[in-house]
């Protein structure tokens, strides 16, 4: 039955990210802005240590899948409604309310995890995973952009090469969030997406998993970005990198069909959550505008004639309704995939949706604020630059359009490019 | 706990809402339009649907079935999807039976909900818009000063629909102009009564189908009787709510008709050799319609979930409200764009429903859901 009300204890685990956004990012959140490249590792440690971090995990969508229409059997029904990708959407929320940028480089699997969840084995999940249940501070990420592409994720360049019981991978990868820290600063690990056959096109694309510090693994530059800030976004070499046969995740075999789905199954899990972050920085700044204009004694004024709306009521209900439309798009996408259900449309509408609607969101709440907005004192034009990220990384906003247009027309991306 | 499933009966009307959309109502929407009448049989048809009498409780005669906002909105949406004029035609005697159902004394209840369990529709209406450009359902014009026993109203109505045919229509005025939405009351008018005149029927740039006046409250005296709920009066802001997410739901179902038409259209239509969806410029129209409709929706659903629950949705059913109203419009305006000049020749429904759409702006409503 329809329902849009959290659950208590939801509500009571939401207010403990609440507390790590307000006390552990906010009152930094200024300074590595500014401070771009440099690492807050206090913060890091908090984070780490803090058990609250062991659920911000993406989830594992290859529960079930029923198109085919059957029924699922009870421990599965019980699994699948834990609605683990929806209390990963709503702690995302949570935490990019409070830094997106800070809660892009905490320590966690990232979406090196999500690659390894998706598409790994059981024994690899294990493996590659467990790491990040203890010791030092960790970090996962996945390199798949190159110099030479960025939407047409199946341009991979990036070969994989089969000697013996070991890969040999070449290739140079782009914008890979928390590479640096991944790749060389812990005890972390890369999922690289690499050709295996470049004549099987889509087929021959595979993730692989790279160990930190691998010999012939580089990185060779750390982006500087117009917002999230305190978070890396490495260029990674891959020169003769070798690595053990077993670190392919899945099947090594090229199927002609579906072999491209490992990625595309990677962003039916992730799409929401970055359009999740996306919702936390327009929250950000929505909260912070009307704060603002209650203090300024300006009225919102909730039911009167539209008519009679001033300029500044129009805009600030106009951001309310679109975040909490995103919101809610956001809320299925990631709530399908609990169920099982197929979510690439309902993804990528709320990626979609959700990473231009904020976009125009904090740059109204700039705008609502005059000069205040524009002014670095206050942090309102920092979620405006940190939010344009999500309008294109994780799937551009067009590359989720044409996704979009592509599942209700029934057209192939040869039919509609 | 979150979900975004229907019920199984949700599942079941909206199925049912919707094949008698597509198959009874669609086909009769351009010549309601065109001839401004909706056909009796039609309205019959509908009736037995029991969309009216099916919420009146069953000692009056009616289903006794429980209501439920956000099935209400479900069955708007279908309508919707079918025609806005005819949805709103057969949904207008709710308008009275709703809110007497929900706040009316037992014997108000008594008195009017048991012509509603007949086989054959009855009409009835409720007067809420007042012809200014400013019209605000949070301060209305139209007075009810206390007299003679009873009330007595003065000011102007308009977009009645159906004024002309209901025996009773509820009319809603402000009895005390400094208490706001408390202070607003409705009151169960006979059509005869001396100092209610209605008008010609008004002529609408859309919506052309529903037959709608003005009506002219002069010194118009009624009964301590006729103010519904008797002393305890109404939850105005309830049924404004759930006013605003019926024409919401509506609005939805409009957008999905346009969304449906000229997705349909544009992969029939060659241009350059190749079906025009084919192409990003079209296809991202059509991607965003899509988009917004589910948005849309869940906005619908948000709010009418709130008042099942019996929460507040004034800020929910408003902001879903005015959302609707500026989606539809562009997504029938982006429809009439698909299908270029074919979508301004009056063959094609797609510049019906950008009128229609463009109503849902201009108007404001009360509890049909």
């Amino acid at each position: 039955m329809i329902d849009f009300e959290l659950e208590p204890s939801v509500i009571n685990r939401l207010k403990m990210y609440r507390s790590v956004s307000e006390h552990m990012m906010r009152p930094i959140s200024r300074e590595y802005d500014e401070r771009e490249h440099e690492k807050p590792t206090q913060f890091y440690e908090s984070m780490w240590s803090a058990s609250a971090m062991a659920d911000v995990q993406v989830g594992d969508n290859k529960s079930g899948d029923n198109k085919s229409g059957g029924k699922k059997s009870d421990s599965d029904a019980a699994a699948s409604r834990s609605l683990r990708n929806l209390n990963t959407v709503l702690s995302t929320e949570e935490l990019c309310w409070g830094d997106a940028g800070l809660f892009l480089s905490t320590p966690n699997s990232g979406l090196g995890g999500a690659a390894v969840m998706a598409a790994g084995t059981p024994e690899q999940k294990e493996r590659f995973l467990k790491r990040f249940r203890g010791g030092k501070p960790k970090w996962g990420a996945m390199a798949i952009t190159e110099p030479g592409f960025g939407s047409d994720s199946s341009a991979v360049t990036t070969t994989a090469t089969r000697d013996g019981d070991q890969w040999v991978i070449n290739g140079t990868k782009i914008f890979c969030t928390a590479g640096e820290m991944a790749a060389e600063k812990s005890e972390g690990f890369v999922v690289v997406w690499a050709t295996v056959d470049k004549s099987a096109g889509r087929a021959g694309i595979k993730p692989f998993v790279v160990e930190h510090n691998s010999p012939g693994m580089s990185v060779v530059r750390v982006e500087n970005k117009l917002g999230i800030r305190a978070s890396d976004t490495a260029a990674i070499v891959f020169d003769n990198c070798r690595i053990p046969f077993d670190c392919i995740l899945g099947s090594a075999e090229v199927r002609r069909e579906g072999g491209f789905k490992d990625v595309m199954a990677t962003f039916d899990a992730t799409r929401p959550i970055v359009a999740a972050m996306a919702i936390g920085v327009g929250r950000a700044a929505l909260d912070f505008v009307r704060d603002f204009l209650k203090e300024q004694n300006v009225p919102v004024r909730y039911g009167i004639s539209p008519r009679r709306l001033t300029a500044v009521e129009r805009d600030f209900m106009e951001m309310e309704v679109q975040l909490q439309a995103a919101r809610l798009l956001t809320w299925r996408a990631a709530w399908m995939l609990d169920m099982g259900k197929r979510n690439s449309l309902e993804a990528s509408m709320a990626k979609a949706k959700a990473g231009l609607a904020v976009t125009l969101i904090t740059q109204k709440a700039v705008e609502i604020l005059g000069p205040l907005g524009y002014s670095r004192k206050i942090l309102v034009e920092k979620w405006m630059r940190d939010a344009k990220i999500n309008d294109i990384f994780e799937g551009t906003q067009q590359i989720n359009m044409i996704i979009v247009a592509r599942r209700i027309l029934g057209y192939s991306s040869k039919e509609l490019n | 706990m979150i979900d975004f499933e229907l019920s199984e009966e949700q599942q079941m009307i909206r199925d049912s809402v919707g094949a008698f959309a597509r198959e009874e109502i669609r086909p009769a929407a351009r010549p309601a339009d065109e001839s401004g009448a909706i056909p009796a049989a039609l309205v019959s048809k509908a009736w037995q649907l029991g969309l009216v009498s099916g919420p009146v409780p069953e000692k009056f005669g009616g289903g006794g079935d429980a209501r439920s906002a956000v099935t209400g909105a479900i069955v708007a949406e279908e309508l919707g999807f079918g025609d806005i004029s005819i949805a709103l035609h057969v949904l207008a005697p709710r308008l009275l039976a709703f809110p007497v159902i929900e706040m009316g004394t037992e014997d108000q209840r008594a008195k009017y909900l048991k012509r509603f369990s007949g086989a054959d529709p009855v009409a009835a209406t409720a007067a809420v818009m007042e012809p200014r450009y400013d019209f605000d359902l949070t301060a209305l014009q139209v007075t009810a000063k206390q007299g003679g026993g009873g009330f007595v109203l003065n000011g102007a109505k308009c977009n009645v629909p159906l004024a002309a045919e209901s025996d009773t229509i509820l009319v809603y005025a402000a009895s005390d102009a400094s208490a706001g939405l408390a202070g607003v009351d409705a009151f169960l008018i006979p059509r005869g009564t001396s100092g209610l005149a209605i008008s010609e029927r008004e002529k609408n740039m859309g919506l052309k189908g529903l037959a709608t006046y003005e009506l002219a409250l002069k010194d118009c005296r009624v009964g301590a009787d006729a103010r519904l709920g008797g002393d305890k009066g109404i939850n105005f802001s309830r049924l404004m709510s759930e006013g605003r997410v019926a024409f919401a739901a509506m609005g939805v179902g409009v957008m999905n008709a346009a969304y449906e038409y000229a997705r349909d259209y544009a992969k029939e239509r060659k241009a350059f050799g190749v079906p025009i969806a084919t192409k990003q410029a079209i296809a991202f129209i059509l991607a965003d319609m899509a988009i917004e409709i589910d948005a849309a929706r869940l906005l619908v659903w948000e709010a009418a979930s709130r008042l099942d629950k019996g929460d507040d949705a004034l800020r929910e059913s408003y902001l879903a409200k005015n959302y609707v109203a500026a989606s539809a419009l562009k997504v029938t305006d982006n429809a009439v764009q698909v299908l270029g000049g074919h979508g301004y020749i009056r063959e094609h429904p797609v510049e019906m429903w950008l009128r229609n759409a463009r109503g849902l702006a201009a108007i404001d409503g009360i509890a049909t859901v």
